[in-house]
């Protein structure tokens, strides 16, 4: 297939009229993923909701099904780590400091002569806890609050973004000695809160631009001179052509918000020692990256295979989403 | 536009004096920082409360604060622990910073509209694949990982540049640090391209150019990029802030006395005048910046209208 | 070269109308160019740089190389040696008749007489000046009148104990019996001060001038200060090199870096995670020396479940649940070495030092550690935190290893954890407002190589630096005497008792003696660290 499409790409791109070739791969997509016929088009189909439309394509979409699975696996390890994971991650012994793998120990040993796997497992359940619970809260709060000021406009943006101002100009190792160390609970909860507090202004910025642009569609335009109410525009209308952006960035935050929970704990102010997580793990064994690379690779290989699925899962629900694909 | 400009700027006082107070409450929740100027010896009493005196933090805070405003607005933004006077600490830190940001943006710009273009018109090909494993590699590894190795690899073991960055500070030098500190930033930047290129490009108006004939460049250019730029325009303008005052680690592994480093010593010191300072004029930037992407918006996009 | 050439033609006339240095050829290692400046890393000093308000080594440094006081450090032996001092006289080791040297002058051409002298150590000691050693006067007549530390109104300018005989004389008098007060004359705190100091005090801290091989030639803030060789500097030291730069660094690990790729010549601080590649980046341009630096653990005495009697059991049983040596070993290459009293082996055996005095409550004995704390009643509560502060040095690695052979050796993965306090401030603050619920980091930088220095202010009642409020009559009644002891031997003999009290109570569990290290390019040779951990950069020949 690609073969076909490649070379009347080649013979027009000097001329500039490779055009077409781009289109010819839109229409197939467009077509394959079009399984409920015309009917399923518009958002005035009665019976079938977008969202629900969007369900349906989901469930049918491999990437979906892979990252779902991949997300599965993780929050199943996080709840029962011992299911693969025999020893503690507290069981270290520093006469095996940075060596590397041996018999039952596939992962080796970190600077302190931890088991590097059975720590990268468990420290699955903090990572992936701050990670998605922080991104979800950022997402809820940024994108109501930034399309709220972007929908709206007039003394709501001035308030609202004046507010996200402040905020931002908040110096995160600042807030977080300040705001977190006054809390003694030792669960992620105070961690994941502090990053919805410092992180919800960039999602609200993110959020806002969408809307702005938006709401300057002709369909929406449209639908409020029918006199759609407030809550359908946004709902029915921006929303699904808004999300894309607010997606992508929280799929990457995701990621960051790990590192960050490191950060914090690094100050003394995150998750107390004991603690396991991948970012204390990660932080752990950077300055060590000459001698014992093993130490760094496994728990910075975990990061990158969570953020991978929720990027795919994020790329899957955005497509499910986009008007445009049906 | 012209009075909405105007109203822009009329609301930037509230916000600066929202952002100082916030910020001078802080820095004061923190405690008394005496202590630690002491070192690891206890200092007398005596000395002190003298030292207390000294830096005016005898007074209350809405007092402390009140005092400190009405200096910052006559130019005077204190004087470090170390004696130093924070304008003299903001003129050295700023400038080696705005080159830094300017270098990294830079980067966001070329690097990551490119690759966002090209990925997003080869959505699942091997490029598109590729640059995505670049991205897991930029988000899941510490940037101190990322420089540390560059800066062995390119400044030790090749020799092409120099591992740190002189006192002075100059564009070539920072180039390197330049894009370690705009990796993550050019993850954001590249998918976002990605995702909006994507989607504009079964719009119809795409559609309706293509079918006119126009070249193909053009089309990417003129109609499709510069639709797509919204998000991404909104994500550099609100990254110019963190990239100035949060590149503590870039500009610790580089030896750049810029301004997130300063910002952090003064944080860990505790040092009021020093913090509020800088973030000060961080927040000036922040607001800037937000005012320029509002009012481009509307060049990007000519049915925004702002009244 | 030909400037150069003369300059070290000149400086080698001056050196051998002093003394019969070596000079031309060099010796061993290689000839030095006199005339060639290094480079050398920093770090941003946090205090003006005034003699009595530097109470941190890098502004130390500095003042090491800019001033000579009565008294010298040997950069070898620690051993305190007449500087400026011709004669320092007394009969009863409280009246004390100082001579300053003839011929001295500072940089700026002024002589350095008996008022220099006095003067500084005025300036230091008054509370209006704010400088952070005072303290180190506070024995001097008169120094409760000019710095009350209970709060009260200063009420004279001068301390009474001081006077200026002639311009060479000057007396000394004390509130006590100091037997060893002239060997601690060599603290930079007790640095003479030129009038310009006090003229034009901002143009002084801007650019300080002292009497020191080095004088500063330029000094930009944060980033770089620029010594060169004082041509006609009087003392026999006198620099082997034309000048240091001293370049400040955000992180010791970026200068080391710098080292490897030619940038910069000397480091003094190398890397915790750099010291297993030292050797393969380095070879043998490395040094690795004992400093006059202890790291302890402290305990909270105001806290009752530390006071009580039989926690000196668990303390003991906590000890010899470390395993110094594999932690030195590992976390520190070796750059530590497991302590085995509460001194430092830089003091010497005639010093003080006694090795092995702590036994085998400093020896990894992980079932008698447990057996111990048993009986001593337990860990406070089941278990122990180690409270230390996350921003400055490296110590989070070493807690988590401690903690972790205490947990090992207990058998229980809970019974220690590291408490991360975030900035030293905070850490500090909760020490002083004694807030500290279980041990706590507690290191040692000596002042000058006496025992007195890491027993007195560390475990005496209410002494400036026992954090952990430590009390003890017999600990106290002993260090009372040893200071009026006018035989030396005696009174490191009674210190020495002394420190077996803090032994016997494990006052504070004593973990390593702390190394200095140096990283140096090919372009230098006679390296050395004194026991401060400070380079001895005059011996520093560059080629």
């Amino acid at each position: 297939m690609p073969d076909q499409h490649h070379e009347p790409e080649h013979a027009v791109a000097g001329t500039g009229m490779g055009g077409t070739m781009d289109l010819g791969v839109d229409e197939a997509e467009t077509l394959e993923r079009r399984p409920t016929g015309p009917d399923g088009t518009g958002p005035q189909g009665r019976p079938r909701s977008l969202w629900s439309d969007a369900w349906r394509d989901l469930r049918r979409n491999p990437v979906f099904i892979v990252s779902g699975l991949v997300i599965l696996f993780l929050v199943l390890i996080s709840l029962w780590p011992s299911a693969i994971a025999s020893g503690s991650p507290l069981a270290c012994d520093l006469s095996k400091a940075q060596q590397g793998s041996s018999a039952g120990h596939p992962f080796g040993f970190d600077g302190q002569g931890c088991d590097v796997y059975t720590r990268t497992v468990y420290g699955a359940r903090t990572s992936v806890a701050v990670g998605v619970l922080a991104t979800l809260g950022v997402a809820v709060l940024g994108s109501v609050l930034g399309a709220l000021a972007g929908y709206f406009g007039g003394i709501w943006d001035s308030v609202l973004s004046r507010i996200t101002d402040v905020f931002f100009a908040i110096p995160v190792v600042l807030g977080g000695l300040v705001l977190l160390s006054v809390i003694t609970s030792n669960t992620v909860w105070p961690v994941i809160g502090f990053i919805v507090l410092l992180g919800w202004p960039q999602l609200s910025r993110i959020a806002r631009g969408a809307v702005i642009t938006a709401k300057q569609n002709d369909y929406v335009q449209a639908a409020r001179a029918l006199g759609a109410s407030h809550s359908r525009l946004m709902l029915r209308h921006i929303a699904p052509n808004a999300v894309a952006p607010v997606i992508v960035v929280a799929t990457i935050a995701l990621g960051t918000y790990i590192a960050l929970e490191a950060t914090l704990s690094y100050l003394g102010v995150g998750l107390k020692p004991p603690s396991v997580s991948w970012g204390i793990d990660i932080s752990a064994a950077s300055p060590y990256i000459r001698n014992a690379p093993h130490a760094l690779l496994w728990p910075s290989g975990a990061l990158a295979v969570t953020v991978l699925a929720f990027i795919m899962l994020g790329d899957a629900v955005r497509d499910a989403l986009d008007p445009k694909l049906r | 536009m012209g009075r909405y400009v105007v109203r822009r700027l009329l609301q930037m006082i509230p916000v600066f004096v929202g952002a100082t107070l916030l910020i001078f409450l802080m820095v004061n929740v923190m405690g008394d920082p005496i202590a630690g100027l002491c070192g690891e010896r206890r200092c007398d009493p005596a000395t002190a409360a003298q030292l207390k005196r000294e830096f005016g933090l005898d007074k209350p805070v809405w007092q402390q604060y009140l005092t400190y405003m009405g200096n910052v607005f006559t130019g005077d933004f204190g004087t470090a622990f170390n004696g130093q006077e924070v304008t003299e600490l903001m003129s050295t830190a700023f400038p080696v910073t705005i080159r830094l940001t300017l270098i990294a943006i830079l980067f966001e710009i070329v690097i990551g509209i490119t690759l966002g273009v090209v990925t997003g018109l080869r959505r699942g090909r091997p490029v598109d694949s590729g640059v995505l494993l670049l991205t897991l590699v930029v988000i899941s590894v510490p940037t101190f990982v990322t420089g540390l190795l560059l800066q062995l690899l390119l400044g030790v073991k090749w020799g092409w540049i120099r591992p740190s960055v002189s006192s002075e500070a100059p564009f070539d030098e920072l180039i390197l640090p330049g894009l370690v500190l705009a990796s993550v930033s050019l993850a954001y930047v590249t998918r976002l391209t990605r995702t909006s290129i994507a989607e504009n490009r079964r719009s119809d108006y795409v559609r309706t150019a293509v079918a006119k004939g126009l070249p193909r460049h053009r089309v990417v250019v003129r109609h499709l990029l510069r639709n797509s730029l919204i998000p991404v325009v909104t994500f550099i303008g609100a990254d110019i802030g963190f990239l100035m005052g949060g590149a503590i680690v870039t500009e610790r592994i580089f030896n750049i006395h810029g301004v997130g480093y300063q910002l952090y010593q003064g944080i860990l010191r505790q040092n009021t005048q020093t913090v509020v300072g800088f973030v000060t004029v961080l927040v000036l930037v922040f607001l800037v910046a937000n005012l320029v992407v509002d009012l481009l918006y509307a060049v990007l996009d000519p049915r925004i209208r702002y009244a | 070269m030909r400037g150069a050439m003369h300059a070290r033609w000149a400086a080698c006339a001056v050196a051998v109308a002093l003394a019969a240095t070596a000079c031309g050829g060099g010796n061993g290692g290689g000839s030095g160019d006199a005339g060639a400046v290094l480079s050398a890393s920093w770090g941003d000093p946090q205090n003006p740089l005034e003699p009595a308000n530097t109470n941190e080594v890098q502004g130390g440094k500095v003042l090491d190389m800019i001033f000579r006081g009565l008294k010298r450090y040997d950069p070898e032996t620690g051993e305190a040696k007449d500087m400026l001092a011709e004669r320092i006289e007394t009969s009863d080791s409280r009246n004390f008749r100082i001579t300053v040297k003839d011929g001295w002058t500072f940089s700026n051409g002024e002589k350095v007489t008996a008022r220099s002298f006095v003067d500084a150590w005025n300036y230091g000691a008054s509370l209006r000046n704010n400088q952070r050693n005072s303290y180190f006067f506070g024995y001097i007549e008169g120094y409760d009148k000019v710095h009350p530390e209970d709060g009260g109104k200063q009420t004279a300018d001068t301390l009474s104990g001081l006077k200026v005989v002639d311009e060479r004389t000057f007396t000394v008098k004390l509130t006590q019996t100091f037997s060893t007060f002239p060997d601690t004359l060599g603290y930079n705190a007790f640095a003479p001060l030129p009038r310009a100091f006090f003229d034009d005090h901002d143009a002084w801290v801007r650019k300080p001038v002292g009497n020191g091989p080095y004088r500063v030639e330029s000094y930009t803030r944060g980033s770089q200060m620029s010594l060169r060789t004082w041509e006609d500097y009087p003392g026999e030291d006198k620099a082997q090199n034309g000048g240091v730069d001293l370049k400040v660094y955000t992180d010791n690990n970026t200068a080391y870096t710098d080292l490897m790729a030619g940038n910069l010549d000397l480091v003094d601080d190398v890397p915790a995670a750099q010291l297993k590649n030292v050797k393969n980046d380095l070879g043998d341009r490395y040094l690795n020396t004992p400093a006059g630096i202890i790291q302890t653990l402290a305990f909270p005495y105001y806290d009752d479940a530390w006071n009580k009697p039989g926690t000196e059991k668990v303390r003991k049983g906590l000890s010899m649940a470390i395993d110094r040596k594999q932690i030195t070993d590992t976390i520190f290459q070796k750059t530590r070495t497991p302590a085995t009293d509460w001194t430092s082996p830089v003091l010497g055996e005639d010093g003080g030092f006694a090795e092995g005095l702590c036994g085998e409550a400093c020896e990894y004995r992980p079932d008698e550690a447990k057996k111990l704390i048993e009986e001593g009643g337990g860990l406070p509560g089941g278990r122990v935190t180690i409270t230390f502060n996350a921003d400055t040095g490296s110590h989070r690695e070493w807690v988590n290893a401690v903690c972790n052979s205490i947990n090992n050796a207990l058998d229980n993965e809970r019974a220690c954890t590291a408490n991360p306090v975030g900035t030293f401030a905070d850490f500090r603050n909760q020490i002083t407002g004694r807030k500290m619920g279980g041990p706590f980091r507690a290191g040692w930088q000596m002042d000058y190589p006496l025992i007195q220095n890491f027993l007195q202010p560390l475990y005496y009642t209410n002494a400036s630096s026992n954090d952990g409020k430590w009390s003890d009559k017999e600990f106290d009644r002993l260090v009372d005497r040893a200071n009026q002891e006018t035989d030396t031997a005696e009174a490191i003999k009674l210190f020495q008792q002394a420190e077996e009290v803090v032994r016997d109570r494990m006052a504070a569990i004593p973990l390593w003696y702390q190394n200095g290290s140096a990283g140096w390019s090919e372009r230098l040779s006679d390296v050395k660290l004194n026991p401060f951990s400070v380079p001895v950069y005059d011996q520093i020949k560059v080629s």
